[in-house]
């Protein structure tokens, strides 16, 4: 259960950039993973209340989008999709690919909320 | 990748961020800020102080990772006996519990420090700079960090370490390489331990595991190793005699700049 400690430094970064913006609260954030990560979105969802429990994102909506599995052959030069566990090449079959995408582990972004007499002041 | 020169957009992740993309959008009163940050950023500039630390030393650090009972602790003890006496060892154990591995160690005379994570399933890079400041690197030439015993977390955190090793046990069956990608994927050496089974278990195929690993892209090497009937023992010194050698060649032509300002007293947090 690593998607615990993965979610407090998702914490971190999400409330330090609220804290750098004077958000109020924060309503969503997107993180982009792949499944060669190494992460469950699931598990990372499941442990997002539990990190985010008295911070600024305590009501945000966590949105995790899914990388695809995408391989560049470097004999063929040919892109393909892949899957975790057969990163081969689909088009000429060879195994000496290199991963283009799948393995991300990424916050893409964060909305944030400001009340109207933050506005004003900023 | 880096969070700095744009190496970070993927053709996975690229349509999100062009105009029109979903992030591109903010709604009345909202504020969407883009930050295309690694989710492991802290960790990884952790690692990267570590691996300047080992740097600076001349250092060699080797991660090994693998299942619980796998037997790092047995190819360690056989590597400290098997190895050159002049090259200086020690060895950064974790475990949940126990001091075990760390005594294992201790009884060749050689330096072991045990991180007891409780009830955290890896070892990351703040507990290692933790570590560091036990140990004088000045006095060692290699450092094997043994990582917790589990083919998952261990995989997604750099420590700083110059090499990944991960150990597949013939009782373990040759198609674990499928099973754990991302471990796998992350190895630059493997080695197939507890070769002295293969007779025995002999479902389990060479062939077979290296197959596998060519299906997840992987080119690393494979040593069969017995830490038993020490088979397999010369091929793993011998690498790690190389690495040693392209450790000091690689920081000969590149050397250590080290740009951060705190001060590392060894014995002090």
């Amino acid at each position: 259960m690593h998607e615990l400690s993965i979610c407090q430094a998702l914490m971190k970064q999400v409330e330090a950039v609220a804290f750098e913006h004077n958000a109020q609260s924060v309503a969503n954030i997107v993180v982009t993973m792949g499944p060669l990560s190494g992460v469950d979105a699931q598990l990372l969802k499941n442990a997002y209340p539990i990190a985010s429990a008295g911070t600024v994102a305590q009501d945000a909506e966590l949105i995790i989008e899914t990388s695809p599995v995408r391989v560049k052959c470097n004999h063929c030069g040919c892109e393909s999709d892949a899957t975790p566990n057969k990163l081969i090449c689909k088009h000429c079959g060879d195994w000496h690919t290199t991963l283009l995408s799948g393995d991300e582990l990424m916050l893409m972004s964060v909305e944030l909320e400001k009340s109207q007499e933050t506005e004003a002041i900023h | 990748m880096c969070d700095t020169c744009g190496c970070n957009i993927t053709h996975g992740n690229e349509s999100l961020i062009r105009p029109g993309g979903k992030l591109e959008k903010t709604e009345n009163g909202k504020e969407a800020v883009s930050v295309l940050h690694n989710l492991l950023h802290e960790n990884d500039h952790t690692a990267l102080h570590n691996r300047e630390h080992f740097d600076s030393h001349n250092v060699l650090a080797i991660n090994l990772m693998s299942s619980p009972g796998a037997g790092k602790t047995s190819l360690l003890e056989a590597t400290i006996q098997q190895l050159d006496d002049n090259i200086r060892i020690a060895v950064i154990e974790g475990d949940l519990e126990t001091e075990n591995d760390a005594e294992r160690i201790r009884q060749y005379g050689v330096k072991a420090i045990q991180i007891a994570t409780g009830s955290a399933c890896h070892l990351d890079a703040h507990m290692i700079h933790q570590a560091l400041h036990n140990l004088d690197l000045a006095e060692f030439d290699i450092v094997f960090i043994e990582n917790i015993g589990n083919l998952v977390c261990p995989a997604s955190f750099d420590l700083g370490q110059h090499q990944n090793v991960v150990l597949l046990s013939v009782p373990e069956g040759d198609d674990k390489p499928a099973k754990y990608p991302v471990m796998f994927r992350s190895a630059d050496l493997v080695m197939i331990s507890k070769s002295d089974l293969l007779p025995i278990l002999d479902d389990f195929k060479i062939d077979k595991a290296k197959n596998y690993l060519q299906d997840i892209a992987s080119d690393a090497p494979i040593i069969e190793v017995s830490a038993k009937d020490k088979s397999g023992m010369s091929q793993w010194i011998d690498w790690i005699n190389q690495q040693i050698k392209a450790r000091k060649k690689y920081l000969e032509q590149h050397p250590v700049l080290h740009t951060h300002h705190h001060h590392h007293e060894y014995g002090t947090d």
